[in-house]
């Protein structure tokens, strides 16, 4: 009998914390799935964040390093100007990447290190229980700010993706969602695509994901994911927004 | 290798070299900036990696994440940076990576001044970040004493898996001496099969600090705790100074500040004034033992730094009470001379103890 869908080799059988409906889960398969196709599993090291993922080397069973807070992209180039023989990824969320770690993420990208980056964009921090993020939609309500995000006070919402495609350097960075199989089945390509450039030693590479927390959302899964088509999408469109071939090509 | 004149901050850089350290990062700050103004010219010539990270922040969590793939690698910076490099410092200390950092200190607080001090003393040995750890300490008082520490440092950092700081003031960092690279034995090391290098045939390997369940986390410091009780077993470090004669008064001091205590203690010797000098150079273990019996042999002890006193508190702490201890510092950049320590003593000397 042939197998025509198993659990991709790089992802371990432990059973995740994740909450019913978050699309971590689904991201972590897409990574596995990659991972296996490119045959890197034996060759990877992947760096995890702060935040609700910072159990991803439980998942994904490859070589991890766990970063401090933001920090994921200093030890990535650590790890990769240190073994360039490795496949080094970064996992991080919106809190992680967006707020306290944006040095660390504007200046790997702009050095160009041959990384790819996993970023997941929920518009939320979600371990320490739902405040408000960088990423939180204006007039959303979080723990933080429950009269709604107000711009004239904590700003507009940082598109990361559209922000560091305006770097010189070259890279790939696109933009993806996790909330539809549609979304799911092209969201791997993407990623496929972006782990390759480094495989072939070309360029930095992001994904940013958009991706559900319907937890700290208040609202059931289905609801939620309704919500980021509503809601996120418009603000956060889904795009390739620069590749090493063309520059920027936002 | 025939003796070299070098800058003290150019010579740790070739003795990381020397010691088979071909990876570092780092930020310029002063007075140590001639450590990564050498290696980005010294390292592409061997086949190293030299990376100019955007901040102190950066460069220490670069080197967690090259000594966590099994790389050797270092850091260097001062005081103000290495400030910033705390976080990554607990890091490195709880996910057990070797690595080295050099801290050329200058005057603080807070941005202080750039000339030398030891005003970091508390900093670097109670552990700098946050948790229950040690940083091993070495502190050289001369910068040939700085290329062989810098050179054991690597060995030492991986033998117990543990960051090791060399700390200098920035005398010893700017001063130009003959250096001579010595080649020396190296230590027994294992093998880094914990290290994150891709897990071919083998299970995968996870770098981290995060234990969720407190009896992990316990378990994991009573682990350190035994590490660090291998430490202040095997590793410490000092050297005793005109202790073979009887002599009146006890000088603890380390780094520079000794120097310059040794040149005292032979103007008084003209005197037929006889002063002992207890220098630690392993700042953490510190050598509390050998301070003890070296102060016993005096009727008084007197700390000098170039603080407002810290290391007096490990003195004190060696000495339990059994003697008097006095305390001579200067601070934000001021230098006392010899004859300025020359005083001190006397006037000290002059009332009974």
């Amino acid at each position: 009998m042939q197998a025509i869908f198993s659990r991709p080799k790089s992802m371990s059988t432990t059973i995740s914390h994740y909450c019913p409906g978050c699309t971590h889960g689904i991201i972590h398969r897409l990574i596995g799935e990659v991972l296996d196709e490119y045959n890197l599993k034996e060759k990877t090291v992947g760096v995890a964040p702060v935040g609700c993922a910072v159990l991803a080397y439980n998942y994904l069973d490859v070589d991890f390093i766990e970063a401090a807070h933001g920090r994921a992209p200093a030890v990535a180039t650590g790890a990769k100007r240190g073994r360039p023989d490795l496949f080094v990824f970064t996992y991080q969320g919106d809190g992680d990447l967006a707020s306290i770690g944006m040095g660390e993420i504007v200046h790997a990208a702009n050095r160009g290190e041959k990384i790819s980056v996993v970023f997941v964009n929920n518009a939320i921090y979600g371990m320490t229980g739902g405040q408000m993020a960088p990423t939180t939609l204006p007039m959303q309500v979080t723990s933080t700010c429950p009269q709604g995000r107000d711009v004239q006070t904590a700003g507009f919402p940082i598109q990361v993706a559209e922000m560091l495609s305006s770097l010189r350097t070259d890279a790939f960075i696109a933009r993806v969602s996790s909330h539809s199989p549609k979304n799911i089945i092209e969201a791997k390509k993407i990623l496929k695509r972006a782990f390759g450039y480094q495989v072939s030693g070309r360029c930095f590479s992001l994904v940013e994901f958009l991706s559900t927390c319907p937890t700290n959302w208040g609202l059931p899964p289905k609801k939620a994911t309704e919500w980021l088509e509503q809601n996120m999408i418009p603000y956060y469109p889904l795009r390739i927004f620069k590749t090493p071939e063309e520059g920027k090509i936002l | 290798m025939a003796k070299k004149l070098m800058k003290g901050c150019e010579a740790l850089g070739e003795a990381a070299i020397q010691a088979g350290c071909i990876h570092f990062f780092g930020y310029p700050i002063t007075p140590q900036t001639e450590v990564p103004e050498y290696l980005s010219r010294r390292l592409p010539e061997v086949g190293g990696v030299y990376v100019q990270a955007e901040s102190e922040v950066a460069a220490s969590n670069m080197i967690y994440g090259c000594a966590a793939t099994g790389v050797r690698v270092f850091t260097s910076s001062s005081s103000p940076g290495i400030s910033l490099m705390a976080e990554a410092v607990s890091y490195m200390a709880g996910s057990q990576l070797p690595v080295v950092i050099v801290n050329i200190v200058r005057g603080g607080p807070g941005l202080g001044g750039i000339l030398p001090a030891q005003s970091d003393y508390w900093q670097a040995t109670r552990g700098i970040g946050h948790g229950d750890f040690r940083v091993i300490v070495l502190a050289p008082s001369t910068v040939q004493e700085a290329a062989d520490l810098m050179i054991e440092a690597f060995d030492i950092a991986d033998q117990y898996r543990n960051p090791v700081m060399i700390i200098g003031d920035g005398i010893i960092g700017q001063m130009m001496e003959p250096v001579e690279f010595k080649k020396r034995e190296p230590r027994k090391l294992a093998e880094k099969n914990w290290a994150a290098s891709g897990a071919k045939g083998r299970a995968a390997n996870k770098i981290h600090s995060l234990f969720l369940d407190p009896v992990k986390l316990e378990n994991h410091n009573i682990l350190l705790k035994k590490k660090y009780d291998e430490v202040e077993k095997n590793e410490q470090r000092f050297e005793l100074y005109n202790t073979q004669k009887p002599y009146e008064l006890l000088i603890v001091a380390y780094g520079t500040m000794a120097r310059i205590c040794k040149t005292s203690i032979a103007l008084l010797e003209e005197e037929n004034i006889s002063i002992a000098l207890a220098r630690p150079i392993s700042l953490y273990p510190y050598p509390y033992q050998a301070i003890k019996e070296a102060a016993r042999k005096a009727k008084q002890v007197l700390v000098v730094e170039l603080s407002m006193g810290q290391m007096i508190e490990d003195v004190r702490l060696a000495v339990e009470g059994e003697r008097p201890i006095h305390f001579y510092g200067r601070s934000g950049g001021m230098v006392p001379s010899p004859e300025e320590v020359c005083r001190e003593l006397k006037r000290i000397l002059a009332k009974k103890p």
